[in-house]
């Protein structure tokens, strides 16, 4: 530990972020990486702690105590190894990953915790800049032969892992474009696609074969479900060329709000609206979508609804409103009761502060026609909620002028269709049936068939999908080679 | 009749016993025998009573007996009534021969002598039966084992002409004859024994108590029987086996105290077997083998090596300067002569290390010595009739004042012997200085001796590694922690890094990540029976000196041409000393030549392959010696991908056991080289199994690695590793109260945990190792792991190296049983008041069926009766009565965390535990519902108000009273329920403890009597207790003090810890603590919070399987500690032997510690373990939690109990038979476990208890104190002033003390007015005389002191001052013992004469008044003030912090032997030249104390010295120097200036 009294000498710096107006011109990050001086700061907070929470919080188990000691010493390269020996895509994780390792932080009992995230970013962000992050293509090749389906988090973490122990992988992905939901989900002004796309690079010359628009099991992707796919491989086929495959395809199904007036126009599944969005950032093609001076209501509090709150900011909406179902959680929450675990509290995002109403425990009663077919307006009722049951409040019926509905409630499960052409059995939820632990984890019912990240565990954040696809990798190279080096 | 000393049996190991005693003798200088010799002698043995032991029966002793000189005339009368004609006295040699029982065994060992008679050449004179007194009361197990006791009188042969030839025939006869005798390998044959055989002495002992030995041999009680010397011995044992071979004297020595050493001495005895001659005892010496038998006690070894050293020629003095050398090596006063002599002499034989007062007599010379640091005490008085008493203690016999021609006592490492044929005495000096000076040793010396600093260096290099630095780091185990935690403080600071909050990680055996075969291996550390040293502070007496090479022939007397010895000043050696070893052919002209053994072998034979290639390694040792090498090099250099290193550890064991089995290991050195070296821990092993010096090379490397190229860095950083080590190694030694290296080098003192027997018995012989676990093979394996591993193509170990987390938590590093879910959940748990959030936490720990972590996790419970209902099972409320929290002191934890600790524990009837700081009076009173925290308190010293109930009260029931003493005031003793005298600590046995200055805060200095800012040390022993009878006697103190309390011993689990506690059991102690090896700290070395001690679940085992088979189980309560975390715990614990249970780490936790394992540097984050007022607001820890904690581990116990159908507690103590190893055990590793000798039953009567049934009776009838307290009513009850007056002797021991807790009681720490209790004694005190002694009471004593007089002193006065009829000068004779006022907290003394060694240690405010003192005076002083009106010994003032010392040094010499590392030495100013508002110690001028003290001192005891020095003041003030510490001047000064301030 670099300074063992450093948590009671600084205060906790976060990033800087550009003014919100300022930010709203554009689609571009806008968050400002610590300099040297500010991380070296940061990292001394860290208390070295006998029992590192945060590194059981966080799910790839980042040895964070060590990195924060060595930028607090300057010694960045060694920071960048010891972060990259848990964690592929530190500069993914170091942009959006709601940072489980903070809520875990020992200094957050009772003060503000370490800015584990900041250094994080200030790290990976380091490495690119000295040109540290460079490929590590293997020594040798196993001749052995891996498709990774679907091109997100866990995928492209699996896809990396087995590259560099000498294994020729192939990842398929449907959508023109590499990253899943790093991609085509999250907008650019938080996580901007260079990053995604030189991680890519850094992959390719590693060994890594990426076919993009191409639907693996089965062509018929449902409605709503981007889809840009010009070839097809049948999961026999998949299974006949390579010695396995890990189904990294995550959860893409929307959950959908069947109510009255659902039907009507101007009503989009979230990412219906993001991932144009992102096409038109990155592409120029224009968003379909265009909320400018409109009334949007974003169903849903959680980040997808954010980010259509900051999408809908960027176009210029004319009001947004934000509704959560629950009620408003606690601003503060009790941390005797809940450290270190992910506490239920109030989370405001960047995008809140650039303008939103929010509300709370509400329902959604319908939607309301403007008569040609387009919403028009909102009917919504407040709820109670009572030992996890809810009611509505009677009398407490409201209406708000709604031209853009967009739902964001969450993913209900991969696509069922995929997993059903490679005949992998499905728990309750729909996910593909898999374990984490033991002998024959993330092993599907079906040889040589893995399965890793949203597809197996249901929607969750990037550093859970990051974690799966690492650890699937080494589930995958024991099954190959019978023995293994990679870490879980 | 059954052999003595039951056979092992579960964890009970007989070769485990230790004992120490009481030792005297009385002898006629000029040779006069007499009788009355011998009546003297045995009324010493009645006076010495006290120290010895009772066992279970109070018939039954431990052993006592009297060695005489050979009384002729009677022997000659006796004889002729059989017709015998004795030859004349001096041709005859007469035999105590102890004989079995059973007739035809004896007829067997009668034939046996004869024959050797016979074989011998010598005459077969007759046999004696010795007249016995059968109608004795005895207790029966005794009288079971009484021997026949007979004499065998041996008449000289033709060929023998001089008696000293006739006593080597007799030696060589009884050795023969005891060989023999073992060969036949008789049952009863063990009962053979032969106390003297001697044609100059005597011996009769046997398995008595101390007054029965005159009353059981008639011989002599017959006036004929006359000698004139009479040694005479008191055993206290720690067991209660009758043996009656093991009571003392020997045959040449009567020995009080424990050879620490003592497995490593016999070794090295057995090893130069073919390397030794003697040009005296010519082929005789062969029928001597074996020298040594297994089962003897350390005392019989020491006999057997000082006789044989003795028969080979040497003069006894000569032989146990040798075998007890002084402290020569570091003192920088000692004659250069003498100097060479020890250095001379240290390369022949190993010092036999420990706590030594030994007595000896050859019957022409009688003499004692004492061991280097002087740890134990000897008194002796001159009388003007030629009388010599020396004992343990003065006043054993009464001897009118006005013979006494001088006082004096055996100071450290000096010799005294009487020489009966020349008639006189002859002291330390004259008789070194004549054996220095009687051979050339400083010229052999400085010819023979080459130093390898000297050497020049090497051309030569070893070619470098082909593997890199890193894959031989991770072949060699390395984790990122071993640089971060191990290497760079190390490398940095110079010394071994600290750590905290104890250990919690995997056993090794249990760990499923690859470990290194040195954490197989625990230290073994000193307690009770020995103490262990303080390696800083007593530097002077530690030495890492170490010889490699061959060693000289001991037994060469004659020696002429000693060959050539390589000598270095550390065994750890650098690379370019390495280069010169490997060379040293060229250096030395071929005098001395190393041959390197590789130990790698090709990874591709596999584990396989490693027996076979130490079967190898071994004979070509062998033949490496015999071809001449005489430095073996054994290296694993040459480790790459293809090769692995066989473990150095057990590479080098391998090797030195088969060199010693072959008897050439004293034929060549041993020095290792290996890459897996790291830590002191492993420099400890290698040395410990033989290694006489270790090269790290890669640990070197890896630090040279640190300096990035920067040439002066990376040798600052390589000086400061070696210094590290060098420390960390004097500090292993030291634990086990061994100081030099030497002694050190293959003494083995450790044990294993997770070794395969068989393969420990082959590799490292004589290695305790209980629960089996891994054999050769495994081991192999784990290298090989380890090795395949750092090759491997792993991408994170292809830049780094592994993570570790064995020292802090890493996910997928080292399992630990504390987690961030076990502690979130008993957090919440404990918070909410939710018990099934308790029982997932529960869960966490428990279950360990994926995760292996300890011993206990492996049982399971076996139910032999049927579950019954949960409502039938004893309730919680009585269950959590048995649940203690652990010492920890307000001080290392913060005063809101201390005190909640206590009010929890006060709620539900459990017990806190003050720990060793003291507690605030204020926290003794009852409590008024409502009131606040702060209210009682001080607001300004709590930062985190709780509000209190009623009925609340902040007291600790168990006060505890350590080393340090801190505020252990009388006031402090009556307000425990408990009081626990602290011999170890789990996470540093066998260490001291520092508080460093700035966590001193007003409050804890208040609280320690001491100065605030100032740095605060508990030395590593108590220094009242050197061995068991010195804790009984420490028991009888605070029993004396608060006879309401219980005392309880805190011990910590080692193999042998059953035994110790037997000891304590006998000692009186009404309760005994075994805590486990992982308990928390505040802060303690990293390698002694993992590396010392054991399990609990052993030491637990041990203790209860010793206890129920010594009968002793039922007068003492047993409680267990050591990462206590859940019901499940309590249930393994309770079936394993403990009544009560103790929790540390778990309740802090509750009380919001997340073990960030920073206590050491008082940066706590939630405000638990810190002192700093700004975290400590941060503090959220409540009573109710730690309530709710208790109820819930009780519930979950509740449960248990009704699954394994146990309805009341009590009954579920000691029944191991409901435990069982959990089957199916995968393990690769742990699978080879045995927990059989955990669960084993000792085979006594059911009716024996195998709990806490009945109470000790100590003894407090007899006090003296009754009569006090009756005489000093009025006093206690009204305040009268009262004057008593009272005869004492040395039997009343502890005088004062009990009267001091009544006043306590009533008046507390301020007592009554001075002087309202006078009482003016008349004689020689007792142990222990005022101690304790509280304000308004004073004991005026006319005679002399003893032991640890002013023990504590509470704010009484002692006044003492020879009587009127004693003509020798004050300041040249002695008046009080050892250790006087040690631990005194206010008060005076007055003494007006010497005292002993270790004056006013721990003083924290007393104040004395002393003609002079012995070595170590004022050590660790923090407070008070001491005038010393004479000469002072060694090393006065170290570690001396506070208070101040005025030493008159009338020849300027005071300088030399006062320890200036905390100190400065200034002259006493007159009081006029003073600076205004200079600081100034009690607010007064050094001159007007002086002397104020001064003329009290001769007002009070007439002292001729104090009132001439008065006459010529202004000639003395000059004279006088000032001992003034650094920190306390610091401290002065500040506080002046926060006052200057402040006004």
């Amino acid at each position: 530990m670099g300074k063992p009294t450093g948590f009671m000498e600084f205060e906790r710096l976060s990033e800087a972020y550009d003014p919100v107006e300022q930010r709203l011109k554009h689609y571009k990050e806008f968050v400002h990486t610590l300099n040297d001086d500010e991380a070296k700061t940061q990292g001394a907070r860290c208390m070295d702690c006998g029992i590192p929470f945060c590194n059981n919080g966080c799910p790839v188990n980042n040895i964070i105590p060590d990195w924060n000691d060595l930028v607090y010493r300057g010694n960045w390269k060694q920071a960048l190894e010891v972060l990259h020996s848990t964690n592929n895509f530190p500069d993914f994780t170091g942009r959006i990953c709601p940072a489980p390792c903070e809520a875990a932080c020992t200094l957050g009992i009772n003060a503000a915790p370490v800015g584990i995230k900041s250094i994080e970013h200030f790290i990976i962000d380091k490495g690119w800049e000295m040109g540290w992050v460079v490929p590590q293509p293997p020594k040798t090749k196993t001749g052995k032969k891996v498709a990774v389906v679907g091109s997100g988090p866990a995928g492209l973490a699996a896809a990396q892992q087995l590259a560099r122990v000498g294994h020729a992988v192939t990842v398929f992905e449907k959508s023109d474009r590499l990253g899943g939901l790093l991609a085509y989900g999250i907008p650019d002004f938080k996580l901007e696609k260079t990053v995604v796309d030189r991680r890519v690079a850094q992959m390719e010359a590693e060994g890594v074969v990426f076919k993009t628009k191409v639907v693996v099991g089965d062509k018929n992707v449902p409605a709503g479900i981007n889809n840009d796919a010009s070839d097809f491989v049948s999961a026999e086929q998949l299974k006949k060329d390579f010695d396995a495959v890990i189904l990294a395809a995550g959860s893409e199904v929307p959950r959908d709000l069947p109510v009255p007036g659902r039907e009507l126009k101007g009503i989009y599944a979230a990412l219906e609206f993001l991932i144009p969005q992102n096409k038109e950032v990155q592409q120029g093609k224009a968003n379909p979508i265009n909320v400018k001076g409109k009334h949007v209501i974003v169903i849903g509090g959680g980040d997808t609804g954010s980010d259509c709150v900051g999408t809908s900011n960027r176009h210029g909406a004319a009001s947004i409103t934000q509704f959560e179902l629950m009620p408003m959680p606690p601003e503060q929450e009790n941390k005797a009761l809940t450290w270190p675990y992910w506490p239920y509290k109030l989370r405001t995002s960047s995008s809140h502060d650039e303008g939103c109403s929010r509300d709370f425990a509400v329902a959604t009663k319908k939607f309301i026609d403007d008569g040609q077919g387009n919403v028009k307006a909102l009917q919504a009722v407040r709820v109670e909620w009572k030992d996890g049951k809810m009611s509505e409040v009677a009398g407490s019926e409201f209406e708000l002028p709604c031209d853009n509905a967009f739902l964001a409630m969450g993913f209900t499960n991969p696509v069922g269709s995929l997993l059903d052409a490679f005949g992998v059995v499905k728990d309750n939820r729909g996910n593909a049936l898999a374990t984490t632990d033991g002998d024959g984890c993330y092993a599907t019912n079906v040889a040589k068939v893995f399965a890793a990240g949203d597809v197996r565990r249901g929607q969750s954040l990037v550093v859970w999908a990051i974690r799966e696809g690492r650890q699937a990798a080494r589930e995958v190279d024991q099954f190959l080679m019978g023995s293994t080096t990679l870490p879980r | 009749m059954e052999p003595a000393v039951p056979d092992r049996q579960g964890l009970y190991d007989p070769a485990n016993e230790h004992d120490a005693c009481g030792v005297g003798f009385v002898a006629h200088f000029k040779g006069q025998k007499s009788h009355s010799i011998v009546e003297q002698g045995l009324l010493i043995l009645k006076n010495l009573d006290h120290r010895g032991a009772v066992g279970a029966d109070p018939l039954q002793g431990d052993g006592a007996g009297i060695l005489i000189q050979i009384p002729d005339q009677f022997y000659r009368e006796e004889m002729a009534k059989q017709g015998i004609d004795l030859p004349p006295a001096g041709e005859y040699g007469v035999g105590m021969v102890f004989l079995p029982q059973e007739a035809a065994s004896r007829h067997a060992c009668v034939e046996e002598i004869e024959r050797s008679v016979k074989a011998e050449g010598q005459v077969l004179l007759g046999w004696r039966d010795v007249p016995v007194n059968c109608d004795m009361p005895m207790s029966p197990t005794v009288r079971a084992k009484e021997p026949v006791i007979r004499q065998v009188f041996i008449g000289r042969g033709p060929d023998v002409f001089v008696t000293d030839a006739l006593e080597r025939k007799l030696y060589i006869i009884r050795r023969r004859a005891a060989n023999a005798i073992k060969s036949l390998k008789l049952k009863h044959g063990q009962e053979f024994y032969v106390p003297s055989l001697s044609a100059r002495t005597v011996n009769y002992k046997g398995l008595l108590l101390a007054d029965q030995v005159g009353v059981y041999y008639l011989d002599l009680q017959d006036k004929r029987t006359t000698s004139a010397l009479a040694l005479v011995h008191q055993r206290f044992s720690t067991n209660t086996f009758p043996t009656w071979d093991l009571a003392h004297p020997f045959r040449y020595i009567a020995h009080n105290g424990e050879i620490n050493t003592v497995r490593g001495n016999v070794n090295w005895f057995k090893a130069r077997e073919q390397a030794i001659s003697s040009p005296i005892l010519g082929d005789d010496l062969k029928k001597v083998w074996p020298l040594h038998y297994p089962g003897q006690s350390d005392s019989a070894s020491f006999d057997n090596a000082l006789e044989l050293l003795v028969m080979g020629g040497y003069s006894m003095a000569q032989a146990m300067m040798l075998m007890i050398p002084e402290a020569w090596e570091k003192h920088t006063t000692m004659d250069e002569n003498r100097r060479a002599f020890y250095e001379y002499h240290a390369a022949m034989m190993e010092p036999w290390d420990g706590p030594a007062a030994v007595a000896f007599t050859d019957g022409r010379q009688i003499g004692a010595t004492l061991d280097r640091n002087g740890l134990r005490p000897a008194r002796y008085l001159v009388t003007d009739d030629d009388l010599v008493v020396m004992a343990s203690e003065s006043g054993v016999l009464p001897i009118p004042e006005k013979k006494i021609v001088k006082k004096w006592r055996l100071q450290p490492g000096k010799m005294f012997l009487i020489d009966m044929e020349q008639g006189r005495i002859i002291d330390d000096k004259e008789l070194k200085d004549s054996l220095a000076k009687a051979k050339p040793y400083r010229e052999w010396i400085e010819k023979i001796r080459i130093k390898l600093d000297e050497v020049p260096a090497a051309a030569e290099k070893t070619a470098a590694a082909s593997a890199s630095l890193l894959d031989r780091q991770q072949a060699f185990g390395y984790t990122q922690e071993d640089l971060k935690v191990i290497l760079e403080p190390m490398m940095q600071n110079g010394e071994e890094a600290t750590g905290s909050m104890g250990t919690d990680s995997a056993l090794p055996i249990l760990s499923a990540k690859n470990k290194t075969l040195y954490t197989y291996f625990k230290q073994l550390f000193a307690q009770v029976t020995n103490p262990p040293i303080d390696p800083i502070r007593e530097e002077l007496v530690m030495s890492l000196v170490s010889f490699v090479g061959p060693k000289p022939n001991l037994l060469n007397t004659a020696d002429i041409n000693p060959p050539i010895r390589l000598e270095v000043s550390q065994p750890v050696l650098t690379a370019t000393d390495m280069e010169k070893l490997r060379h040293i052919h060229k250096y030395t002209s071929g005098k001395l030549s190393s041959f390197e053994l590789d130990i790698c072998y090709p990874v591709a034979w596999g584990k396989a392959g490693i027996e076979a290639r130490l079967a190898s390694l071994a004979a070509d040792a062998e033949d490496a010696v015999r071809s001449g090498a005489n430095i073996l090099i054994v290296s694993d250099r040459k480790l790459d991908e293809t090769h692995v290193a066989i473990p150095a550890l057990l590479a080098t064991s391998a090797i030195h056991q088969h060199l010693v089995k072959k008897g050439l290991r004293t034929s060549t050195g041993l020095v290792v080289e290996t890459g897996s070296a790291r830590e002191t821990h492993h420099f400890a092993l290698l040395g410990g199994y033989g290694a006489e010096a270790v090269h790290p090379y890669l640990a070197l490397e890896t630090i040279e690695n640190f300096a990035k190229g920067d040439a002066e860095k990376a040798e600052k950083y390589v000086k400061n590793f070696v210094k590290a080590i060098g420390k960390g190694l004097c500090k292993v030694m030291s634990k086990m109260g061994i100081s030099t290296y030497m002694s050190y080098t293959g003494a083995q003192i450790f044990e294993a945990i997770g070794l395969q027997k068989a393969f420990v018995e082959k590799y490292f012989t004589g290695t305790p190792s209980n629960i089996e676990g891994i054999g050769v093979f495994e081991v192999a394996e784990e290298a090989i792991r380890q090795h395949e591993e750092a090759f491997s193509a792993d991408p994170v170990l292809a830049t780094m190296l592994d993570a570790g987390g064995e020292y802090n938590y890493r996910t997928r590093g080292e399992e630990h049983m504390w987690t961030p879910d076990s502690i979130a959940k008993l957090q919440h748990s404990t918070r909410s008041g939710k018990y099934e959030t308790y029982k997932e936490y529960a869960k966490l720990i428990n279950d360990q069926t994926k995760r292996h972590l300890t011993l206990r996790g492996l049982f399971e419970f076996k139910p032999t009766g049927n579950a019954i209902p949960l409502e039938e099972v004893e309730s919680a409320k009585e269950i959590v009565k048995r649940f203690a929290t652990g010492a920890m002191s307000l001080g290392s934890i913060s005063t809101e965390a201390h005190s909640t600790l206590a009010i929890a524990m006060n709620r539900i009837g459990g017990k806190s535990n003050t720990g060793e700081g003291g507690e605030d009076a204020k926290r003794f009173l009852p409590v008024k519902g409502g009131a606040m925290l702060s209210d009682i308190i001080g607001k300004s010293r709590i930062e985190r108000d709780i509000q209190l109930q009623d009925g609340d009260s902040l007291r600790s029931a168990i006060k505890q009273v350590a080393s340090g003493r801190f505020g252990v005031t009388t006031e402090y003793l009556v307000n425990a329920d408990q009081i626990q005298i602290k011999m170890a600590q789990g996470a540093k046995p066998g260490e001291g403890g520092q508080l460093p200055g700035h966590k001193v805060s007003e409050y804890i200095g208040f609280l320690r009597h001491s100065v605030p800012g100032v740095g605060l040390i508990s030395p590593p022993p108590h220094h009242d207790i050197y061995s068991i009878e010195d804790l009984a006697q420490l028991i009888h103190d605070l029993k004396n003090a608060n006879s309401r309390a219980s005392i309880s011993v805190k011990l910590v689990s080692e193999v042998g810890v059953g035994t110790v506690a037997a000891g304590v059991s006998k000692a009186k102690a009404d309760h005994v603590v075994i805590a486990g090896f992982d308990g928390g700290t505040g802060a303690s070395p990293q390698s002694s919070i993992k590396h010392a001690g054991t399990p609990w679940e052993l030491g637990l085992a041990e203790t209860q399987q010793t206890l129920v088979l010594n009968r002793l189980r039922s007068r003492i309560r047993v409680q267990v500690d050591g990462q206590m975390k859940t019901g499940r715990d309590v249930v393994v614990g309770a079936l394993l032997g403990a009544d009560e249970f103790g929790f540390a780490t778990a309740p802090l936790v509750v009380e919001g510690c997340v073990m960030m394992r920073k206590c050491h540097l008082n940066t706590c984050p939630v405000g638990v373990a810190t002192q700093d007022p700004e975290l400590r607001k941060r503090f959220t820890g409540q009573p109710e939690h730690v309530v709710n904690y208790f109820f819930f581990v009780a519930e979950e116990v509740r449960e248990i109990m009704a699954q394994l159908g146990i309805r009341k507690f009590d009954d579920l103590i000691g029944r191991v038979d409901l435990l069982d190893m959990r089957p199916g055990i995968e393990h690769w590793k742990a699978k080879g476990l045995d927990f059989s000798k955990i669960f084993y039953q000792p085979n006594v009567p059911a009716s024996e208890p195998r709990r806490h049934t009945e109470g000790q009776d100590h003894g407090l009838a007899k006090a003296l104190d009754h009569k006090l307290i009756e005489q000093a009513k009025p006093a206690l009850e009204k305040g009268q002033k009262v004057q008593i007056e009272t005869s004492i002797i040395n039997v009343n021991r502890t005088c004062g003390t009990m009267l001091s807790g009544e006043v306590a009681r009533r008046y507390g720490n301020d007592g009554l007015p001075d002087d309202t209790i006078h009482v003016k004694l008349t004689g020689t005190a007792g142990q222990a005389f005022g101690a304790f002694l509280a304000k308004g009471v004073t004991l005026e004593l006319t005679g002399e002191g003893n032991d640890y007089v002013g023990k504590g002193l509470s704010g009484g006065r002692i006044i003492i001052k020879p009587s009127a009829d004693f003509r020798g000068n004050t300041q040249e004779n002695i008046i009080v013992g050892n250790t006087v006022m040690y631990g005194a907290t206010d008060g005076e003394a007055f003494l007006a004469g010497v005292g002993g060694e270790r004056f006013c240690v721990r003083n924290s405010g007393g104040t004395a008044v002393v003609e002079g003192v012995g070595d170590h005076g004022c050590e660790y002083m923090t407070g008070g003030t001491v005038l010393v009106l004479g000469v002072t010994g060694r090393n006065f003032a170290a570690g001396m912090s506070g208070g101040i010392a005025y030493v008159l040094d009338e020849d300027g010499s005071f300088k030399s032997r006062c320890n200036l590392a905390q100190v400065a030495l200034e002259k006493v100013l007159p009081a006029s030249r003073h600076a205004a508002g200079e600081p100034l110690h009690l607010g007064r001028a050094d001159e007007e104390q002086l002397k104020e003290l001064i003329t009290r001192h001769a007002e009070y005891t007439g002292s001729s010295r104090a009132k001439s020095i008065l006459a010529m003041w202004e000639a003395y003030r000059e004279k006088f120097v000032k001992v003034y510490p650094h920190e306390y001047k610091r401290a002065l000064t500040e506080l002046a200036a926060a006052q200057k301030e402040a006004a």
